[in-house]
């Protein structure tokens, strides 16, 4: 770990300024991913600017009916929210499907969407790769890459992102908001993060000294046909191999409305617009459910060792709408797939 | 009296460590105290060209940077290096002897600084140059260069010729990964400079005078200027029983300053110790129609280093547990730039059993005939290596009972026969051996007047209950509340043990106890006679029993005195005896623990997602000091073998011969969600044998097995037959 300095922001405005008087300096607010980073040297900031006791703690309904979570609400609270809890569900699912209880009690939204890849060889300084330590190339591209993309990939990085709220944020049409030098801006979700392409050493599209302030979910909340599957290779306490968040508008068994992405397989949470559309006004069945999956999985390829990611993800793909469609949404408690 | 013996006592060291009052070795504090920081080695081979410390050094708070160049000196001999578990052949590793790197992870300098993170940071600033060498660390690729070590044991007939005529054969490879032991504590060693040259190192070891006779003859130092004590381990599975790299840094570190030093390995650096050794284990087994077997061949190909041999007995067992007339063993090591493996729990029968049980699996498929009748059907009496009776074997029982806690008779015997809604059920078993072995220990009572009792002696307590057992086993010879007993271990001064492993010491220290006991009992009685109108006059010795704080005649408990009038009378402050065990050697009996383990799993049809819904272990391991602390145990040991069916793997990215995984979020062990029922079932098997007490050991039995059951359940669940492990779930897509 590297020496740094210690900063505790007083308000936004402070943040944003220690920030931009230092390229290298670094928010801190649940610290549960930076300092893992920097004990291994990974992230080396000169500073640490500590958003952790900004007021950016508040739940609060929107004019329009959607809600807008500060930034620095923990995601065991957002999670166990009423409003999340009642309203999008899917959320709630998906962020208890994420780390243990003690990670997601200090896990703040914003540091959950700005986790890092947990690519074995980012976090080794010993080896090379792109994202890390950009033009020494990718060490995944030939190695172990049993859980890394199988789609948006490029010759430069095949790493994926590893949040699961992001994955029902994306579903959910969610909202970005954030703050910098040169005011404030609105960020769609699956605007957010970027593709690896030439530049994985950039996860986002966030400039240099903004800040995330809060994130806004659209009215419409899916509440009833919803699920949030993740298949990893251990109950609990890992990280996605896929993920899948389903959401469904459903008149008898007619799809109004879907919304489908998929995580632990790209750089960002996976949604294709064409898959949901090919959904619409169809019969929520298996055929139909295995023919968006398909469409989402478009062009997914695979390197040595993560080839059985495609067909995992289709399948589940297909069990998520399926449990969506059934209103028997996955349990994060209980293990067995619904 | 058993009082205690047998009983679900708590552990008396219980409340220390859930108040934290247990103090580890990383805690102990010292007048100025200093802190190193280890820098590992990045590459898998090769020489350190440039070492270049001076940014480290300039780092406020930087004390010294020990490296091969700039240290005190070190014992040049191997034999100075070979502790009491190091292998037979080799020359041991040794921290900051010289310029060159024998494998990633290799400790290559230590910072000493004022304080933790301060070595931390100075140890960025360190600048290392290696002049590399070609390397190889994957044991598949390498594997035509397996050289035969040993012979486990000499061939039976001729096993090829009776495969190739068997009915029925069954041969394949199985292979399981190198695995980690990852223990809750870091390994950490605070070495206290006590002055004049002389140390008191704490450290987290499985054996303390191990450490201690290895530092002195490391750092050329006499007995008497180095101590070793280590009171509590937070777990060590194996990984404790050879000196470590911390201990030698950190005595490094006190000698080289003169001030006491802390050294703490990092969870990365823990990789760089020990682990299992990847082995592929090739089984082929030969069998009649009516399941008897024919022939039992078993080749194990191991992973170890360039610089040591370390092997053990993976593949003895199925010869010895199963009637064959033929069979033929060996064991191969590749030789690769990587550390030596060591023990981990249930070394050699864990990766060896698991393989033979999923064979014999496989060969009841073959044969169609359920598992436990396959393996009845070639039950043997004797050990069939030695051709030994066994001093007990109650594996038939453990087969009975665990069937009968399982349910096994309502086992539908078809692979994906069995399911519940979208999930296929699996049951699985197999068998589950381990050896009884015991050792030479030693233990001191010191018996004071106010009834009260000092139970000493230097073995370690890892986690595992040693505490407990010797202090109920000293309550009961000495006819005192345990309340009475207190119990002092690990600590080099003490009298002699060896490391706590390989399932000896709770046999071993417990017969110490005994030993010792009944010199404080031989002594008490002739004091009790020499006393004036004695209640036990004439009463002869051996009738004479300690019981409730009282010398007394068996069965007549009119006729008793009380110790404390005993030492009174005598004008005594204290009794104090020491004893070795002793053991009647016997050649002509064999000593095993047994268990049968049976599984169910249930596993999502299409996502092949596992569960291990419940596992019975029925065990077979003489008497049951302590039928608590003996559970937990076993439940522990199932958890383990879930890990090392679903979960375990060491994984290497072998371009660059470094683990990438070394971190317990990606190094995956099974979490509460992966653990559902576990029921443990001691089956008697009385031992008048094998000991006065008739107890076998329970550290390792446990885990054997385990694993093998999991395999055949998620053979018979889904009808694949994983035979490289661990079992994930993209195994059983397609
Ligand atoms: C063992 C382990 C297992 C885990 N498992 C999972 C899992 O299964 N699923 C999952 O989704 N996650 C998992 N996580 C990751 C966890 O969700 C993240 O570490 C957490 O969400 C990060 O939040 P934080 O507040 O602690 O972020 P920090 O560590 O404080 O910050 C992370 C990054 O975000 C930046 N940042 C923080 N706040 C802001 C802001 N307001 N604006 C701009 N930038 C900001 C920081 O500068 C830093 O770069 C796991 C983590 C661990 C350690
Ligand atoms: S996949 Fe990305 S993060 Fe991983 S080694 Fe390649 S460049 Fe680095």
């Amino acid at each position: 770990m590297n020496n740094f300095q210690y900063s505790r922001a007083s308000d936004v405005a402070d943040a944003i300024r220690l920030l931009a008087a230092d390229p290298s300096a670094k928010l801190i607010a649940g610290g549960t991913n930076l300092i893992d980073l920097m004990k291994e040297n990974v992230e080396r900031p000169s500073r640490l600017v500590d958003i952790s006791r900004l007021p950016l703690r508040d739940i609060e309904e929107t004019a329009d009916g959607g809600l807008r979570i500060g930034a620095l609400v923990p995601n065991s609270d957002l999670a166990y929210h009423p409003l999340i809890e009642q309203r999008y569900p899917l959320l709630a699912s998906a962020i208890l499907a994420g780390a243990s209880a003690q990670l997601r009690n200090m896990a703040s939204v914003g540091g959950n969407l700005m986790q890092r890849t947990r690519c074995a060889y980012f976090y080794d300084t010993a080896t090379p790769c792109n994202k890390r330590s950009p033009g020494t190339g990718c060490s995944a591209l030939d190695g172990l890459n049993r859980n890394h993309a199988i789609l948006g990939t490029s010759r430069s990085c095949i790493a994926t992102n590893p949040s699961d709220m992001s994955v029902a944020l994306a579903a959910l049409g969610a909202l970005v908001h954030t703050a910098g030098t040169t005011g404030q801006r609105t960020i769609a979700l699956t605007d957010f993060h970027r593709l690896p392409d030439d530049k994985p050493h950039v996860d986002t599209n966030l400039g240099s000294g903004e800040i995330i302030t809060a994130i806004e979910l659209p009215p419409h909340g899916f509440a009833r046909n919803y699920s949030y599957l993740k298949v990893r290779d251990r109950l609990s306490y890992a990280f996605a191999l896929v993920s899948v968040a389903a959401a469904l508008e459903l008149e008898g068994n007619a799809i109004g409305e879907a919304r489908l992405a998929l995580g632990g397989v790209a750089h960002k949470p996976w949604r294709n617009l064409d898959a949901e559309a090919a959904l619409r006004g169809q019969a929520a069945t298996p055929d139909h459910f295995g023919r968006a999956a398909d469409l989402l999985l478009q062009g997914a390829t695979a390197r040595s060792q993560n080839g059985f990611k495609i067909e995992l993800a289709r399948r589940a793909v297909v069990r998520t709408l399926m449990q969506a469609a059934n209103a028997t949404p996955q349990s994060q408690a209980h293990k067995k797939i619904a | 009296m058993n009082a205690y013996v047998g009983t679900p006592t708590s552990r008396v060291d219980g409340r220390a460590k859930v108040t934290g009052a247990a103090k580890y070795a990383g805690e102990f504090a010292a007048d100025l105290l200093l802190h190193g920081f280890v820098v590992a080695a990045t590459i898998p081979r090769g020489r350190i060209a440039r070492l270049d410390t001076s940014k480290a050094l300039k780092v406020k708070g930087v004390v010294d940077v020990l490296t091969h160049a700039h240290r005190p000196p070190l014992a040049e001999q191997d034999e100075a290096w070979k502790d009491e578990v190091a292998p037979e052949q080799g020359s041991p590793f040794r921290p900051l002897y010289d310029n060159s790197v024998k494998f990633n992870g290799q400790p290559i300098a230590l910072v000493v600084a004022e304080d933790w993170e301060t070595a931390k940071f100075a140890a960025t600033r360190i600048r290392v140059e290696y002049e590399e060498e070609a390397f190889a660390t994957d044991l598949e690729s390498e594997r035509t260069k397996a050289a035969k070590v040993d012979q486990p044991h000499k061939p039976r007939g001729d096993a090829s010729a009776a495969l190739t005529r068997a009915a029925v054969h069954h041969e394949a490879d199985y292979v399981i990964p190198s695995e980690h032991h990852n223990p809750m504590e870091l390994y950490a060693t605070t070495a206290v400079w006590d002055g004049n040259g002389k140390l008191t190192v704490y450290d987290k070891t499985q054996g303390v005078q191990n450490v201690q006779k290895f530092l002195c003859s490391v750092f050329g130092r006499k007995p008497n200027e180095i101590r070793v004590i280590s009171p509590y381990v937070g777990g060590a599975f194996g990984s404790g029983l050879r000196p470590q790299h911390q201990v030698v840094l950190a005595t490094l570190g006190a000698l080289a300053l003169k001030r006491s030093v802390r050294v703490v390995l990092t969870r990365h650096q823990m990789y760089g110790l020990g682990y299992r050794p990847m082995t592929i284990e090739h089984v082929a087994l030969g069998a009649n129609r009516d399941g008897t077997l024919e022939a039992v061949m078993h080749e194990a190909i191991a992973v170890t280093s360039r610089f040591e041999n370390f092997s053990r007995n993976d593949t003895g067992w199925g010869e010895q547990l199963y009637k064959s007339p033929n069979s033929r063993l060996s064991h191969k090591l590749v030789h690769l730039d990587v550390a030596t493996p060591c023990d981990m729990r249930a070394p050699g029968a864990a990766s060896g059993v698991c393989a033979l049980e999923c064979a014999m699996d496989e060969l009841a498929v073959a044969l169609k005939l359920d598992p436990i009748e396959l393996r009845l059907r070639c039950y043997s009496d004797r050990d069939q290596s030695e051709d030994l009776p066994y001093t007990s074997k109650q594996l038939r029982a453990c087969y009975a009972r665990g069937a009968e806690a399982f349910g096994w008779s309502r086992r539908a015997p078809g692979p994906r026969s069995m399911r519940d809604g979208k999930e296929l059920v699996g049951w699985g078993m197999a068998t589950g051996v381990w050896e009884a072995l015991q050792m030479p220990v030693a233990v001191r009572i010191v018996l004071t007047a106010n009834g009260h009792a000092e139970v000493s002696c230097a073995a370690s307590d890892i986690g595992t209950g040693t505490y407990t057992i010797v202090a109920q086993v000293a309550a009961d010879a000495l006819g005192l509340p345990i309340e009475n007993i207190s119990v002092r271990l690990a600590d080099s001064s003490l009298p002699q043990a060896p490391v706590e492993g390989g399932s000896w010491m709770a046999a071993s220290s417990a017969h110490a106890v005994l030993g010792a006991a009944e010199e404080i009992r031989q002594e008490l009685v002739r004091r009790v006679k020499a006393m004036p109108a004695s209640p036990l006059g004439g009463v002869d010795a051996p009738d004479i029993i300690l019981v409730d704080g009282t010398v007394t005649k068996a069965g007549d408990r009119s006729r008793a005195v009380s110790i404390a009038d005993i030492m009174r009378h005598s004008k005594l402050e204290r009794i104090e005896k020491e004893k070795l065990n002793q053991f009647e050697e016997e050649k002509s009996y064999a000593r095993n623990t047994h268990s049968a383990v049976f599984a169910e799993v249930k596993v999502d049809e299409q996502l092949g997602v596992i569960r291990v819904t419940r596992v019975v272990s029925a065990v077979a391991a003489g008497r049951i000091l302590n039928t608590k602390t003996g559970r937990s145990q076993v439940m522990g040991s199932v958890v383990w073998g879930i890990g090392m069916a679903l979960h375990e793997e060491t994984l290497m990215d072998h371009r660059f011969g470094r683990i990438m995984n070394a971190n317990i979020a990606e190094y995956h062990i099974p979490v509460n969600a992966d653990v559902h029922d576990i029921d443990v079932i001691f089956v008697d098997e009385p031992d008048d044998r094998i000991n006065r007490l008739g107890v076998k050991g329970l550290g390792e039995i446990g885990i054997v097995g385990v694993p093998a059951a999991i395999a055949n359940a998620v053979y018979h669940a889904t009808g694949k037959r994983i035979r490289r492990f661990p079992i994930t779930l993209d195994k059983l897509l397609d």
